[in-house]
């Protein structure tokens, strides 16, 4: 897998993860205290990067077929996961992923709560709210740091793209100080839950013993197979939703 | 403490197997049926594709048929 291919998988799918820590994050701040939500944001983030860290060294000295097997399996549920909402929220059967609306619920349910004060944080509420929004969005995006940089035994570089997709998303929020909407969230996810599909099958594939015709080339092909096979998904479930939706006015008219 | 370790096992099972467990059960047997016929010595690499190409559809599928009355109850 090249370099560059590791660096955009990991980057999308932590921009993704990010966009939705940040919506959490400026909720907490805008409807809370700004100060106790910027410390949950840290104490966040450094409690990914420990598990990073930590969890690294660990994950690389696995044997490769066996790291290829259990990572190539999660890979591909996690992929399928992404995909099906991905797949759904394209064709019409599930609403999109709209930040402004999470903004608004996260903001109308901070405010709700009465302040508390726990030792340097002035707001434990909104202190909370930002660590565990950062840290459960942020648990997937460990999970494929570790995976795709010790599978391409390149964790630094897959380290590299998740810190970078962070601060530009950090940023733009900061910029804004509204939930990043413009962010093409779904067609993200799209796209993220196709490579992890695409990467899972390669991977669990290889991981349990097979031997891909062409070997690493193998790759890409699989990638884009599984591009077309959910444009194609995409597509039926469109038709399919508009052949329901007739037959349902037809019935009503008569 | 009982509802804390449903409340962590439930974290779990959402953040590995998710909104359908019958992709994950699916993602394993494909797995072990490659390794079975990569023991047997027989090509096996297009295991995880098949599955891969039954088993999204069919989650689809599942998600997209209209709720039947009782269901919608429930």
């Amino acid at each position: 897998m090249s370099g560059g291919a590791l660096f955009l998988a990991v980057f999308l799918a932590c921009t993704v993860e990010a966009v939705e820590a940040t919506t959490i994050v400026l909720a907490a701040g805008t409807a809370r205290d700004w100060r106790s939500a910027l410390y949950g944001l840290l104490a966040g983030l450094v409690t990914l990067a420990v598990l990073i860290g930590a969890l690294g060294p660990a994950v690389s000295a696995v044997p490769l077929h066996a790291l290829r097997l259990v990572v190539g399996g999660l890979l591909l549920v996690f992929g399928l996961q992404w995909l099906r909402k991905a797949i759904l929220r394209a064709s019409g059967y599930k609403a999109l992923h709209d930040e402004e609306q999470i903004y608004a619920d996260e903001l109308a349910a901070a405010q709700a709560v009465p302040r508390e004060r726990r030792g340097a944080v002035t707001d434990w509420y909104a202190f909370t709210l930002a660590f565990k929004g950062v840290v459960l969005e942020g648990l997937e995006v460990v999970f494929i740091v570790l995976t795709f940089g010790a599978n391409d035994h390149n964790l630094p570089l897959a380290a590299l793209a998740a810190g970078a997709a962070v601060i530009v998303v950090a940023l733009a929020g900061i910029a804004v100080r509204a939930p990043l909407a413009r962010v093409p969230e779904n067609s993200m996810k799209f796209v993220v839950g196709v490579m992890l599909t695409g990467f899972g099958t390669f991977w669990g594939a290889e991981g349990a013993g097979a031997h891909w015709p062409g070997s690493d080339a193998a790759l890409p092909v699989v990638v884009g197979a599984v591009a077309v096979f959910a444009f194609a998904l995409v597509a039926a479930l469109r038709r399919g939703r508009t052949a329901t939706q007739a037959t349902a006015e037809l019935v009503v008219t008569r | 403490m009982i509802a804390r370790l449903r409340q962590f096992c439930a974290f779990w099972y959402d953040f590995v197997i998710g909104d359908d467990w019958r992709v994950a059960v699916g993602v394993v047997v494909a797995l072990g049926a490659t390794y079975g016929l990569h023991r047997a010595s027989v090509p096996s690499w297009w295991v995880v594709p098949a599955a891969v190409v039954l088993l999204l559809p069919y989650s689809l599928w599942r998600a997209s048929r209209p709720k039947s009355p009782q269901s919608r109850k429930s």
